[in-house]
């Protein structure tokens, strides 16, 4: 972990690696490289620069040091990746050192969010593994004069087969340095029956690197960087977004001891993107200090555009907006002719709405700057240690905020206590940032849990209409779904009112389901606080209202829903989206296509599972929905026990999951688990509002999260393993929990939920 | 004002009694391994153990500790070789890693008290600890082993 003692000096980078080693880079675009300027130890007084990227060192010692460049919040990223081009190499992992990397776009992409890191990165981790053991083989095969097919790297030796000699990898670092670098794109790589950590079916589980940190309780999270003669400050922000202070009393906050000193920062105005949201800063030598002197502050505040937000009363502006026509954004057959002609016996249509969520990381936003200033005060230079998921992004906003070059400021990432896509958002590392430049000493910054749930980018709240016309077999022949939301880019840019086609192609306008007149469209709405994006994003709502009108229709007409499921799904094919503006998460549909196969699968498996169909007793029942996200495929079948009174327990979840290629199935377990937890969180209790602008939930007793005794008590999960490409996993898991676990409730109950949270309904029977 | 934390005894000079005890751990006494969460006793991040019994250290002002003992994760045990550290270990309970001291200062208070918890003693014993990442099957289970372990 990089603390603050781990400057980013070149020097200090250098330090890092014994003399002698054989440093590899990988950079992006680039290839393959040998990194030449640690060749000697006085290196470090070479002109050469500086420069970042992928690499892997081998020092004389053996030590193997691997860059981890994505974050880490919980995934086990920081483990899976190199672990990857551990096992490429055939390195003995007790011998890895993880180097976490600061933020730098010649890193490659490190923005970890999209469920995207292995399906980015897993390919240049494991080619930069073969591209060492080759040069290893090589050096090795030379030495012992025999071929270099004759050789083999495993357990971080090199051994010639026939013979059986040996030479650990550490002795042949000097030879190494000496060979040709094998081309990264086509360097042979091991056959995957070779793979021996990193793949599906691993021999042991290898542990997160961070495991004994953590289990110590020495692991540095972003909460516990800690520099010398740091501040610690707490901000009091606007109540409603754009809201301004007026007045505030200085003088009562600086009275309090340990206060040191008061800063007013300036309010941030529409679009509000990564600034920080300005208000009023307390620093003080302790936090305590701090929050007792931000209670003093007494502000004034004044109201600005948003003070008329209610958000009852937005729910009957969306869903209004949600039933009016729409831009169309897929459109086959003639659904509308078909639902206006339809009969009143065979239309059906339902409104579905998802509120504002908050991500509520157990960790809160908390970011440490010190920033260097020139004999006038002008910031030169700024360097940070925050959780954050995306450290380029809080290069850039801090070096606006600053006047200064994005390369003058430097990011190190810490440990993430959670993320889920709030911390993709560095506004809260440029107010630790602005707040540095202006004490003149380093200032760590932290969000109490009401500032974070009060001042979020919240999951967007949206209604979504969904209307069929029934045909005699009782599926559907028309079906037109309509969905209402504030979009992420309301944030970004003014008057953004429809939604985004990356987040439309989220589980919308690539529904999977086999209708002759399918429409989809996409209805404007305002934004009133910062939208942002928060674990599976807008597969939430739309997973939420498509697997739920499914289920409807389902019931409507008799029939079993896993068995009506199946039939609307309709038969194995490759879904195709010609006039549809679809991203795919930026691959092509021959890459990753939209298999409606690999979609039964999972959800027959998970039926299979959980032993759909069988008996239970009254108030019990179990409920199913499967969606494809990220590139991947999940089914849920949840197993529900709804008391007389109404009380609801989940005691078993079937989770089926189909990733392509996994390269740690048991942290791929735990996000399912892990994902499970999160969408019973959002189902029973997860919602965001306010009235005249200001959010009213304030801490976890307004906005509760799933508690042990509340969530899924068994979570069983199985992986698929396909040989398809590695898809996402991290939020893959989320979508169809609320759906299936809705679905259930009303086979156990007769109740039809179509507005989240559970909390709102009486669910007794 | 003393204060005996994992065995050592504090001095804590110009520090307001009503301070939280996790803020004097955490900004004076340099022990962040507490976390905060939620300030408000609602999230268990910052669970230390006073006298044995598992307090939240958000709530607890450290006027009123005076004469007790401490305990933090970084006193649980000397070499972080708890029976529940160990469960920890053995059931890859953490994700993210941030809640997991909390829950095993719960865990451990637990079955110090209950050496052979039930699934419901674990419900009431863990309410009072949030985990976002969603560990907590693993918990259970974790506890189970734990407890089993700290019998032999």
């Amino acid at each position: 972990m990089s603390g603050p003692a781990a400057g980013p000096s070149r020097r200090d980078f250098l330090g890092l690696f014994a003399a002698g080693s054989l440093v590899l880079a990988l950079a992006p675009g680039a290839g393959a490289r040998l990194r030449t300027h640690e060749e000697s130890a006085d290196a470090a007084a070479t002109a050469e620069p500086f420069q970042p990227d992928l690499f892997v060192a081998l020092a004389p010692d053996g030590a193997l040091t691997i860059v981890a460049h994505r974050s880490e919040m919980g995934t086990g990223i920081r483990t899976a990746l190199p672990l990857v081009l551990a096992d490429e190499l055939g390195a003995d992992w007790k011998r890895v050192v993880l180097r976490q990397a600061v933020g730098d776009a010649r890193y490659g992409d490190q923005n970890t969010d999209g469920s995207r890191s292995v399906r980015q990165f897993h390919a240049r981790m494991r080619r930069g593994g073969a591209v060492l053991r080759q040069m290893l083989e090589a050096a090795a095969a030379q030495r012992w004069g025999v071929e270099a097919g004759a050789v083999r790297a495993e357990n971080h030796q090199v051994v010639h087969v026939e013979s059986g000699r040996s030479l650990g990898f550490g002795e042949l670092v000097a030879d190494a340095r000496r060979q040709a670098v094998p081309d990264l794109d086509s360097v042979a790589l091991r056959p995957s029956s070779q793979w021996r950590l990193a793949g599906p079916k691993p021999e042991r589980v290898v542990p997160i690197a961070d495991m004994d940190t953590i289990l110590n309780g020495t692991a540095t999270f972003g909460i516990d960087a800690r520099l010398e003669g740091q501040l610690f400050a707490v901000i009091a922000r606007p109540q409603a977004l754009g809201d301004t202070y007026t007045t505030f009393d200085r003088d009562g906050a600086l009275a309090v001891p340990g206060v040191v000193a008061v800063f007013p920062l300036a309010v941030s105005h529409a679009p509000h993107g990564f600034q920080a949201l300005g208000g009023v800063a307390v620093l003080a030598n302790s936090t305590f200090a701090a929050l007792e002197g931000r209670r003093a502050l007494a502000i004034d505040w004044k109201e600005g555009p948003n003070a008329g937000y209610d958000s009852e009363a937005y729910e009957r502006t969306l869903t209004e907006s949600a039933r009016l026509p729409g831009k169309v954004l897929r459109n086959e057959g003639h659904a509308l002719t078909q639902l206006s002609s339809g009969t009143p016996q065979e239309l059906f249509a339902a409104d579905y709405h998802v509120p504002l969520l908050a991500h509520a990381s157990l960790e809160p936003p908390c970011a440490l700057a010190r920033v260097t200033t020139d004999e006038l005060g002008a910031a030169i230079a700024c360097e940070l240690w925050a959780p954050t998921q995306n450290p380029q992004a809080a290069q850039g906003a801090v070096a606006s905020a600053l006047a200064i070059p994005p390369e003058s400021v430097t990011v190190h990432v810490t440990l993430l206590g959670g993320g889920f896509g709030r911390k993709s958002k560095p506004d809260f590392l440029v107010e630790a940032a602005l707040l540095a430049h202006l004490a003149g000493r380093p200032v760590h910054v932290l969000w109490t849990r009401e500032d974070d749930l009060q001042h979020d980018y919240y999951h967007t709240v949206a209604s979504v209409h969904m209307s069929a016309r029934i045909g005699t077999d009782g599926q559907p022949r028309a079906w037109l779904q309509r969905s209402a939301f504030p979009p992420i880019g309301s944030t970004f840019a003014p008057g953004q009112r429809y939604g985004s086609a990356g987040e439309l192609g989220m589980g919308f306008t690539d529904v999977p389901f086999k209708v002759p007149h399918l429409r989809v469209e996409n209805a404007p709405a305002d934004a009133h606080v910062r939208i942002g994006w928060l674990r599976s994003v807008a597969h939430v709502y739309h997973a939420f209202a498509t697997s739920c009108f499914a289920d409807e229709l389902a019931h409507r007409a008799g029939r079993d829903p896993l068995e009506y499921l199946l039939e609307l799904l309709g038969e194995p094919r490759h879904i195709e989206l010609p006039s549809v503006e679809y991203s795919n998460h930026g691959h092509s549909l021959e890459e990753y296509p939209i298999d409606v196969g690999r979609l039964r699968r999972v959800t027959e498996r998970a039926a299979e599972l959980a032993d759909w169909g069988r008996e239970l007793p009254a108030g019990s029942a179990l409920g199913i929905a499967s969606h494809r996200s990220f590139l991947a495929y999940c089914a849920n079948v949840v197993e529900v026990e709804v008391s007389k009174r109404g009380v609801v327990r989940i005691p078993r979840v079937h989770v089926v999951i189909d990733a392509g290629l996994v390269v740690h199935p048991e942290r791929v377990r735990a996000q399912m688990e892990g994902a499970a937890v999160f969408g019973a969180s959002l189902a029973l209790f997860g919602e965001i509002t306010a009235t005249k602008g200001r959010v009213q939930q304030t801490n976890f007793h307004t906005y509760p999260i799933a508690r042990l005794n509340e969530a899924p008590t068994a979570i069983h999960v199985e992986i698929i393993h396909h040989d398809g490409p590695p898809a996402g996993v991290g939020e893959t898991g989320v979508p169809p929990f609320a759906p299936a676990l809705c679905n259930a409730i009303f086979a156990a109950t007769g109740k039809r939920i179509r507005r989240l949270p559970l909390a709102r309904h009486d669910l007794s029977w | 004002m003393n204060l005996r934390i994992n065995g050592r005894t504090h001095t804590i000079d110009g520090v307001d009694p009503r301070t939280p005890l996790l803020w004097v751990l955490r900004d004076t006494l340099g022990l962040t391994g507490t976390k905060y969460g939620c300030g408000m006793s609602l999230c268990g991040a910052c669970t230390v153990h006073v006298d044995g019994r598992a307090v939240r250290s958000c709530v607890t002002e450290v006027g009123t500790i005076a004469d007790a003992q401490v305990t933090t994760i970084e006193g649980l045990h000397p070499a972080a070789d708890h029976p529940v550290q160990r469960a920890w270990r053995e059931h890859n309970v953490p994700q993210c890693g941030y809640c997991q001291v909390g829950q095993m200062m719960s865990a451990a208070a637990l079955i110090a008290q209950t050496p052979a918890p039930t699934d419901e003693d674990i419900d009431r014993g863990m309410a009072g600890n949030l985990c976002r990442c969603g560990t907590y099957t693993r918990i259970r289970a974790a506890i189970h082993t734990a407890a089993k372990e700290a019998a032999k």
